[in-house]
């Protein structure tokens, strides 16, 4: 085990460094420059600026520089922010995202598995079709449509919740529920699909002839086999709300590091972009990581041994 | 109940299947007994209706099945008229069954001590650990080798035997009356299917459980079963005790069958089969649903259904062939063969008992 984490670390650390170089560059190919919407600013306080920031030197030294400050923790300042190191401007901003990100993916999976087990049980009558209609609106509506969407039915037109401030709990329903609808839909959709699978085979035939009843047999043999499979897709679900999650976060007016990332991209302010970038980049191998090791533990069959493979 | 020792009685089943096309008509008017500690052995091939009837006698058919006549009296009382609640009761209590496929009718997610110590926590209303001391016991009744610290495992790490032997153990650890296994070695190599069919036999004595035993292999029948039921197109073709089936079998499908089957004795290059195919129950055929396929069949085969000829008093045949009026026909040569090997073999069982028996009352009266 402990030689398979080093491993994973050792992987994690490769991808980051990938991630920071190509993300560098490509930055570095945006169009504009931090100053493009000063222009009231003249060629020498531009070229000083510049020379302050280490924005002069070329592109290949710079990305040097921003290696070596960021192996020993440094990633910059803010343009944006004058004298704001990017370390603090995340950690004061990413609360917010967390909390989001996580109530989103904890009541979307919940519901999914409701949905998609409801609809397995009750295969091909009209709750199965709903779940399946659900599932299908949940995947082709983006979360940024149904954040405008929830906005205006529960926010405005019923005046429920808060339609973007930042606040208490009440504030992060809206921006959670537009979230969550896209987890719901695949994991329901995944749910339903294992369990069908998983209710029409030999261990649950000999489950119901030991003369288990249909709640214990769903609970003791069906549930726990389904719901396996859905670890593999929380990865792919944790990248959907981040992504998903810098818009919303606009919409909402959520301080988070998604609608900072957003601000960021828009004003060229390179350390903030980089820093970003590898913050959802470090989250994702973490959750991709913690999918694996979670997998080993729930299902016997999958054991993680030393031994590379 | 018409036999004091059944334990099953089967009367005129009869299953549809509702499907897009129709109605199949999987199990047509069958009828069969269930002696007390008896192995009877349900043999056809695939689609003939054995793993129907048994799933109707455990009430595990799939949605679409309709029984739409018959009754299976069970202690005197009727499993078709059971509610799903009754029936939940019944299996696995009274009722057991060994599935098929040993590697996938495991749950891979559970301990096996504790899917051995399932059925005792449901019927018996078992505290785990006091279920679990008692799987254990069954674990170790069906020969799995350091069972105390396998009863922790999980049904990947054992073998494809093992795991049968595992299934055994779940079936039988409420000492059922009555136990179903529905081709229990198909799925095994040969030499693991004689472990299993023994360790079968031998728990069978210990704990006097009725076995329905479901297979097309013959060569398995003949060493486990005491009576045979052959099934063909959804209907009981003939039944008898084993050396009658075997050695005196009166319907073609059974001649057809048992000459499919290579023996020490079977000669030529070609292995016999029954032509055709069997027919579409969608539409059964009128009359002998063999006929079609049939070499011996008669005009009569086609137009009206065989009832049941008695041969004995426990082998009963439904062909034409055996009405007083029908033409003499000879079986297969195979059949012949075999009917001729066992009256030799029933000549010298009589000569050994007559040689044996006499020396010994002699010494009985001198003492």
């Amino acid at each position: 085990m402990a030689k398979y984490l080093a491993k994973r670390i050792f992987y994690l650390i490769l991808t980051l460094f990938i991630v920071i170089t190509v993300t560098f560059f490509l930055m570095k190919l945006l169009p504009g420059t931090p100053l493009t919407n000063q222009a009231k600013l003249s060629k020498s306080q531009i070229a000083l600026i510049y020379q302050q920031y280490g924005l002069d030197k070329p592109v290949w030294q710079q990305y040097v520089l921003y290696l070596a400050g960021a192996v020993k923790g440094d990633f910059g300042t803010s343009f944006q922010f004058s004298d704001q190191p990017v370390s603090y401007l995340i950690s004061s901003r990413i609360e917010p995202s967390l909390q989001i990100g996580l109530q989103a993916i904890i009541v979307g999976v919940i519901l999914g598995i409701v949905v998609g087990a409801f609809g397995a049980m009750k295969q091909n009558t009209w709750a199965d079709t709903t779940a399946t209609i659900v599932s299908i609106l949940g995947i082709s509506i983006p979360s940024f449509v149904l954040a405008v969407l929830l906005q205006y039915y529960l926010g405005l037109k019923a005046g429920w919740f808060p339609i973007a401030e930042w606040g208490g709990f009440i504030y992060t329903v809206l921006p959670t529920l537009a979230l969550a609808f896209t987890p719901l839909a695949e994991s329901a959709r995944f749910v339903r699909t294992e369990m069908v699978d998983v209710l029409s085979s030999d261990y649950i035939e000999l489950a119901k002839a030991k003369g288990l009843s249909r709640t214990s047999v769903i609970y003791h043999h069906a549930l726990r086999n389904s719901l396996i499979p859905l670890i593999t897709i929380v990865g792919p679900l944790a990248v959907n709300i981040m992504t998903g999650s810098m818009v919303v976060e606009n919409i909402f007016s959520i301080p988070g590091i998604g609608e900072q990332f957003v601000k960021s991209v828009l004003t060229n302010d390179y350390p903030t972009i980089m820093g970003l970038t590898i913050v959802y980049s470090f989250m994702l191998c973490v959750v991709l990581l913690i999918t694996d090791i979670l997998y080993g533990i729930v299902d016997p069959r999958i054991r993680i041994t030393g031994k590379a493979n | 109940m018409d036999n004091e020792k059944d334990i099953l009685e089967v009367r005129n089943l009869q299953v549809d299947f509702k499907t897009y096309a129709g109605d199949v008509k999987a199990i047509r008017n069958v009828s069969f007994d269930l002696r007390k500690g008896e192995t009877l052995a349900i043999v056809g091939e695939s689609g003939s209706g054995k793993s129907v009837t048994t799933r109707t006698i455990m009430g595990l058919n799939a949605t679409n099945a309709r029984i739409t006549n018959g009754s299976i009296m069970y202690k005197g009382e009727d499993l078709l008229k059971k509610s799903e609640k009754e029936m939940e009761g019944i299996r696995g209590q009274d009722i057991a069954e060994i599935f098929q496929d040993p590697m996938t009718s495991l749950d891979p997610t559970m301990k096996i001590g504790r899917q051995i110590a399932e059925p005792l926590m449901v019927h018996k209303g078992m505290k785990k650990e006091k279920a679990l001391a008692q799987a254990l016991e069954m674990m170790k009744l069906v020969g799995i080798t350091d069972a105390e610290n396998r009863i922790n495992d999980y049904p990947h790490q054992f073998s494809g035997g093992m795991r049968q032997r595992i299934v055994i153990a779940i079936a039988l650890v409420n000492y059922p009356e009555i136990l179903i296994a529905d081709e229990p070695t198909t799925a095994l190599d040969v030499t693991i299917q004689a472990q299993i069919l023994n360790l079968m036999k031998e728990l069978q004595d210990k704990i006097s459980t009725s076995i329905i035993f479901i297979t097309h292999d013959l060569g398995v029948v003949a060493g486990m079963a005491d009576r045979v039921a052959v099934m063909y197109a959804g209907k009981i073709v003939e039944y008898g005790t084993v050396d009658e089936i075997f050695y005196n079998p009166k319907h073609p499908y059974t001649w057809g069958l048992l000459s499919s089957m290579p023996t020490l004795d079977t000669k030529g290059d070609e292995l016999p089969s029954i032509p055709g195919t069997p027919p579409d129950l969608l539409d059964p055929p009128v009359g002998d649903a063999f006929a079609a396929r049939n070499q011996y069949a008669l005009k009569i085969d086609t137009e009206k259904e065989p009832p049941f000829f008695k041969v004995s008093d426990t082998h009963y045949a439904a062909t034409w062939l055996l009405h007083p009026d029908a033409p003499k026909v000879t079986p297969p040569e195979q059949i012949v063969a075999r009917q001729k090997k066992y009256a030799e073999m029933q000549a010298a069982l009589r000569k050994h008992q007559a040689d044996h028996t006499t020396p010994v009352e002699e010494e009985e009266e001198q003492q």
